[in-house]
């Protein structure tokens, strides 16, 4: 594909990779914030081009990975209501709940339709009047104002019978919250590149003087990879902080305005619990009280049992970067895709199912 | 490219390589046919500057080479 | 008072209901004006319990599996087409001409009869065209569930064309690994059919049978010591498996795996790997690097292997893995589908 392919040359690459090699002359701990990115460095093999002085961690950018135990068992018992229809993206079908998950609830006789858009929820609403459907709708910044449409949708449609279980999740106070540790051992970031298309970057000058840290906003591709850890390298040779902007050909600072706007009006920001990490303080997004009566929490009184404590998932410890998946002593034995103890082993973007599908098993 | 509406709402035939597929245009309603766009679940979030890629990319080729 | 909606639905005579599977009249005349011309081998005619099979002389080679597919009319092909090319491969590859099969169907009340003439017509082609004889067959009906479901087993055998077998402890260290063509196009033309995909060029199922591939490079006496039908698992899964069984470490040049722009395209936006999108009519095989012109001299004069291409080799390595190595001279493991690809967030 056009502008693409160009990102994936495999001699850009080792350029790229000797240039870092070259300018690296201390060790330096670099943060990669979305799950995206996370697969697309190790599927490549990326990091294995580093040197041994670069070390690459990973972060918790995968909304389907924080999304909350007691969300999933609300999904899943919405799911198993009478009349229902829950609609997802497919990643969050494996996810473990307190007992299992919206596949094994849909092999019980749960509608459980997967979408690729979330609109296609409001169509499902439209063409099942007798039935309750209901958007699960998981995702940082860049998924909320797609999903928020289909609240302006439902509304100016008249689609009544629809409802959202909200799971957003926003990515600058789980940086800030990552920084706050005395322990933690990043130096500097490669942020989410899409969601900033969306929000742009004008906060993440702050949050770097905040933190202290080089912030670079980053594509997906290797070669936007590679060059945004040599960006980043560049800055923290200099011992500079700041934010730049490398995937530049698609994210502006200011962002996507009407999407922010559509995000404001029809979401506030609220506390939200991150699975494995515990309550960040105002890094979610529920429904603004003007669009209430859309939200599923409200529509259904779902009572679930207290979620299970501890499956020995080390989730909230790999996704603050404080240790690798092939650290943790349930990696690839206890823990699998076929029987994950926590979600990151089993979203597409989660660091544990990267490693065990791209890694020699226990290599890091 | 072409551009409807459905249920009031701005959407595109956007053409992937040879595959075409609905996507929504309201957050990008200024794109025009041949414009490259980033799609989300079915969403244009972005428009690709095109002079940008095509700079920066040459930009850094020379300063690698 | 009730209040009733005029006119009240016509009721369409071609609906398959319970009665139908009853094994009564109404079974009998289904069998007789849907299967049985179709079918129309001495003994099916004979309509008796079971089917006699004359001595065939060498070791008889024996496949069975079971047809599912959604949507059951796809591009390029439907369920019956797939039920006999299917299990024919599968006898293909382990270097058996297919000679019988027998078919077995279950299917939902509220199914139209003449979706099932249909989809029986393209088994009679695929059969016909193939050489196989249709000798024994059963019609179960089941309770409706949305009244579309039809599910179809083929059972087939083959005779074995060579003395010593195609089979994974034969993959010997240098062997080359040759793929018959593209891989993904059937897999990717059912999730297009389901996800409202468009394409510019028709993206067609590549189910076909491969047996005239096979049985020429046989006769030519090439030595082939494994094959494998890609299908449930792609390409990836296939390989894998294959080390398993062989003991082997294979190595794949990533850049060589042939996959059309139209699959990769539709994978991108679904988010699915090409690797692991299932193929009907695509096989692979390990063969000495001396053949290696000859097998794909012959691959390439048939219409459906033009593509076919060297993607790896069997390497001396002691571990049984398969690797892939990517553009940036980076090795990483492939693995088997653990679970259904499903399109995701990002």
């Amino acid at each position: 594909m056009k502008f693409v392919n160009e990102y994936r040359d495999p001699s850009l690459v080792r350029l790229l990779a000797e240039k870092i090699k070259k300018t690296a002359k201390k060790n330096w701990t670099i943060m990669e914030v979305c799950g995206g990115q996370t697969h697309s460095i190790v599927r490549s093999g990326l990091n294995k081009l580093l040197p041994d002085n670069i070390q690459l961690i990973h972060g918790p950018g995968c909304p389907v990975c924080v999304t909350p135990i007691d969300l999933i068992d609300m999904a899943i018992a919405i799911a198993l209501t009478p009349n229902t229809i829950l609609c997802s993206f497919g990643d969050m079908l494996r996810v473990p709940g307190s007992s299992f998950d919206l596949i094994k609830a849909k092999a019980l006789g749960a509608d459980v339709r997967i979408i690729l858009s979330p609109i296609d929820a409001v169509h499902i609403a439209k063409k099942n009047p007798n039935k309750e459907v209901v958007l699960f709708a998981v995702g940082f910044e860049t998924t909320a104002p797609t999903n928020g449409m289909t609240i302006k949708m439902a509304n100016d449609l008249k689609v009544v019978n629809f409802s959202l279980l909200s799971s957003h999740v926003l990515v600058p106070p789980a940086i800030k919250y990552i920084m706050s540790d005395p322990e933690s051992k990043v130096d500097g970031f490669l942020a989410a590149g899409h969601v900033c298309t969306v929000t742009g970057y004008k906060q993440y000058h702050e949050l770097a003087k905040a933190t202290d840290t080089p912030i670079i906003i980053t594509g997906f591709e290797p070669v936007d990879i590679m060059q945004g850890i040599s960006l980043c390298v560049d800055m923290l040779e200099k011992q500079e902080t700041g934010v730049k902007n490398q995937y530049s050909r698609v994210v502006k600072e200011s962002g996507n305005r009407q999407a922010q706007e559509l995000i404001s009006d029809v979401f506030t920001v609220v506390d939200r619990h991150w699975r494995g990490i515990g309550s960040i303080p105002s890094s979610g997004l529920d429904l603004s009280s003007k669009y209430k009566t859309f939200d599923a929490t409200y529509r259904f009184t779902i009572k679930t049992d207290a979620p299970s404590l501890d499956s020995g998932c080390l989730s909230g410890m790999i996704m603050q970067g404080k240790c690798k998946p092939s650290d943790c002593p349930h990696f690839g034995k206890k823990c699998t895709p076929q029987t994950p103890l926590g979600a990151p082993m089993v979203s597409t973007e989660g660091a544990c199912s990267a490693y065990y599908l791209y890694c020699d098993k226990g290599s890091s | 490219m072409k551009t409807f509406s459905e249920d009031g709402i701005l959407m595109a035939d956007v053409d992937f390589s040879g595959v075409t597929k609905k996507v929504c245009l309201s957050f990008t309603p200024e794109v025009d046919i041949g414009t490259y766009v980033v799609v989300h679940v079915g969403f244009a979030i972005s428009i690709l500057d095109e002079q940008n890629a095509k700079e920066t990319l040459n930009l850094f080729k020379e300063e690698l080479l | 008072m009730n209040n009733f909606n005029c006119p009240i639905p016509h009721y369409q005579e071609d609906v398959i209901t319970l009665s139908h599977g009853s094994g009564g009249k109404q079974t009998s005349d289904l069998i007789e004006n849907i299967f049985l011309s179709p079918f129309s081998s001495e003994e099916i005619k004979k309509m008796h319990d079971a089917a006699f099979i004359p001595s065939i002389g060498r070791s008889i080679a024996f496949t069975t599996d079971s047809f599912v597919v959604d949507p059951i009319f796809f591009p390029g092909g439907d369920i019956g087409t797939l039920a006999i090319t299917g299990s024919a491969n599968d006898l293909a590859v382990c270097g058996a001409r297919p000679i019988y099969m027998s078919s077995a169907f279950i299917i939902e009340e509220g199914f139209l009869q003449s979706d099932l003439k249909k989809i029986v017509a393209s088994m009679h082609q695929a059969a016909l065209s193939q050489g196989i004889q249709i000798i024994a067959g059963d019609t179960k009906i089941i309770e409706r569930s949305t009244g579309k479901n039809i599910f179809i087993n083929t059972t087939g055998i083959g005779v074995h064309m060579v003395d010593v077998l195609p089979e994974p402890y034969r993959i010997a260290d240098g062997d080359l690994i040759i793929i018959s063509g593209d891989v993904g196009r059937h897999g990717m033309a059912i999730m297009a059919k389901r996800n409202d995909l468009q394409f510019a060029n028709p993206l067609y199922s590549d189910c076909a049978p491969i047996f005239p591939m096979i049985e020429n490079l046989l006769e030519n006496h090439v030595e082939l010591h494994c094959m494998r039908d890609i299908t449930r698992g792609g390409l990836a899964t296939s390989l894998v498996e294959l080390s398993e069984l062989s003991s082997k470490h294979f190595i794949i040049d990533e850049e060589l795996i042939p996959i059309a722009k139209e699959v990769e395209s539709a994978c991108e936006i679904l988010g699915i790997d090409p690797l692991f999108v299932a193929c009907e009519g695509r096989f692979v095989l390990f063969t000495p690097p001396k053949y290696k012109q000859q097998v794909l001299d012959i691959l390439h004069s048939f219409e459906t292997s033009k593509n076919a291409c060297v993607i790896g080799h069997v390497d001396v390595r002691k571990s049984p893995s398969a690797v892939l190595c990517n553009s940036y001279g980076i090795e990483r493991p492939l693995y088997k589908l653990y679970t259904e690809q499903l399109p995701r967030i990002c």
